[in-house]
């Protein structure tokens, strides 16, 4: 029943992300594989996606995780959040894929096969925290319009590629590049051929960090078809937005970029705090840059009832944007003692960092476990929703679990 | 196995069907759709199939595409009452109805956000749609006041023994 209305519902997808189906799952499709229109379009056999996940919309496809799938130290593919502004391109041919880059700023542009981008420069591989910067805008009172992110749109990866900073300073860039804009093949959903999905960047600054890499590896293997194969560029601890999925150009810019979704309210703060419902106008927001300070409890999953006397064992991930963790801390009574979790150093730079801690309670009854993280500038996690923006972006508000003890 | 092994079965003659009739893709999707709805559809001539294809407007077992079932629009999600039909007709072409569904806005938000999309997404202009899909919304999915935080709700709580 169920399928038959999903099939029903579904059977107008684009053409796309049915296409993408055959991409993902190539190897284990049987031969006489080819009646696409029998496929049964299920989102998480599409994408590879654990049945836990939450599908938020399915045109586009935007799926998160919940907490306790993000359990692993390096986020496996089935647990890694979706967020699609258009459509997940169809047939992408890897060898004919390219790389341009221009604009601007660049003292000529040039172009690269993946093949020569992958030969020509050094690789380097790194664990990179990327997340929505609307993750957690479910919260936020009165709402923000977009996809209600929860707490699942996080994950830490491990990305192979080459330094976008090696490419740029192999092409040539003018003393005035103040940014870089990438552009990519997705398509808009109203199927217009003009439009383009989304357009982000970052500063030169970031750009040119050892971190900032144009991948073409994600956790080992090539990049799953929703997460950006064959080539992303992957800007850690950033909006994940500014990780450009599918891209085969980028702009060095003498501007700031001004591409899809840099310009208007999109992926900006108000300039300074409002109150909550305000109207902002577009000139009072500032583009939002690096991710703030915030933990998830990955481990045990909400709703535990474990027998007197007893240790709970939590642990889970901490991050902060451009920063380092330096603490994490737990509650158990609502935030009026906080006791230390161990904390573990991050792989690298811009990696998520592992916390522990092993928690007695007084006595049988209901608790909440909250875990509360402070990044190296000595910035804290709200326990509360943070202010409220018109887009409900950044909300780093402490993540929760509840506890019986029986 | 077998059930596979019957499925294929079932849908090979379907298959010549569609290289036959190698029209759009999507058409296809369609076709599949149909058919995993009623297989006994296979056991008709091609030449209905070729009919039915392209109509996705088609009632089988009492059931058709604009369902309703415990208040529900099957096909969508949204809730049935005064204006679905104009929510489905205008607003579930470029997103799907669980972009609509999650989201809640006053009325003043849902013009603005009616706007965005006209300005930049291509949205139509909705005439007197527009005042009909406003009530619908904030008839059928207001906001609700959340507080500053809201407190847990539907925990499934399970033993933990370790």
């Amino acid at each position: 029943m169920e399928r038959r209305i999903f099939v029903k519902r579904t059977a107008l997808v684009s053409l796309a992300g049915i296409l993408g189906a055959e991409i993902v799952f190539g190897a284990h499709m049987p031969d006489d594989y080819d009646l696409l229109g029998l496929q049964d379009p299920d989102p998480f056999k599409m994408f590879g996606k654990d049945r836990e996940m939450k599908v938020l919309n399915s045109k586009p496809w935007n799926m998160e995780a919940v907490a306790h799938l993000l359990d692993d130290r390096i986020t496996p593919n089935p647990y890694i959040f979706i967020r699609n502004n258009g459509q997940v391109p169809g047939a992408i041919n890897e060898k004919e894929w390219t790389m341009t880059i221009d604009g601007e700023s660049v003292i000529a542009p040039k172009t690269f096969s993946l093949e020569e981008l992958k030969t020509e420069f050094p690789h380097h591989t790194y664990q990179l925290t990327l997340e929505c910067g609307g993750n957690g805008r479910k919260e936020f009172n009165p709402p923000a319009k977009g996809n209600q992110w929860d707490i699942g749109a996080v994950y830490c990866a491990s990305w192979t590629g080459v330094r976008l900073r090696d490419v740029l300073e192999a092409v040539g860039i003018k003393d005035d590049a103040v940014y870089i804009g990438y552009h990519a093949v997705d398509e808009h959903l109203s199927g217009d051929p003009t439009k383009e999905v989304i357009s982000r960047g970052v500063p030169m600054s970031k750009a040119l960090q050892d971190e900032t890499l144009l991948a073409f590896r994600m956790n080992g293997e090539d990049i799953p078809l929703a997460h950006g194969f064959p080539l992303r560029l992957v800007c850690g601890g950033w909006p994940a937005s500014t990780s450009g999925k599918w891209v085969n150009r980028i702009s060095v810019r003498n501007i700031i970029h001004d591409g899809e979704k840099m310009t208007g309210s999109s992926y900006k703060m108000p300039r300074n705090p409002v109150a909550p419902g305000m109207e902002v106008k577009d000139g009072d927001m500032d583009i939002i840059e690096s991710m703030p300070v915030k933990s998830l409890i990955t481990y045990p999953r909400s709703g535990a009832e474990i027998a007197s006397g007893k240790k709970l064992n939590i642990r889970g991930h901490a991050w902060a944007g451009e920063l380092a963790v330096s603490k994490v801390y737990y509650s158990i009574d609502f935030g009026a003692t906080w006791s230390d979790c161990t904390l573990e150093k991050p792989a690298n730079r811009l990696a998520w960092q592992h916390f522990k801690a092993s928690i007695n309670f007084p006595e049988p009854g209901y608790y909440e476990v909250w875990a509360r993280a402070e990044d190296t500038n000595g910035i804290s996690q709200p326990m509360l929703v943070p202010g409220w923006n018109p887009k409900g972006y950044l909300n780093n508000a402490c993540h929760r679990i509840a506890v019986k003890i029986i | 196995m077998k059930k596979n092994e019957d499925f294929r079965e079932q849908i090979r003659p379907v298959r010549s069907i569609m290289i036959v009739f190698s029209i759009a893709l999507i058409l296809l999707a369609l076709l599949g759709a149909v058919i995993i709805r009623n297989p006994n559809l296979l056991s008709n001539g091609p030449e209905e199939v070729e009919i039915m294809a392209p109509e996705i407007d088609i009632d089988m077992e009492g059931d058709d595409r604009d369902k309703i079932e415990n208040g529900i629009h099957v096909r969508t999600g949204l809730k049935d009452a005064e204006g679905l039909m104009a929510v489905v007709n205008n607003c579930t072409n470029c997103h799907s109805a669980e972009l609509v569904i999650q989201n809640r806005m006053d009325r003043e938000r849902w013009i603005g956000t009616i706007r965005w999309m006209q300005e930049t997404q291509n949205l139509w202009d909705l005439g007197e749609n527009e005042a009909i899909i406003l009530d619908y919304l904030v008839t059928n999915y207001p906001v609700i006041n959340t507080g500053r935080r809201a407190p847990l709700t539907d925990v499934e709580w399970y033993t933990l023994n370790e």
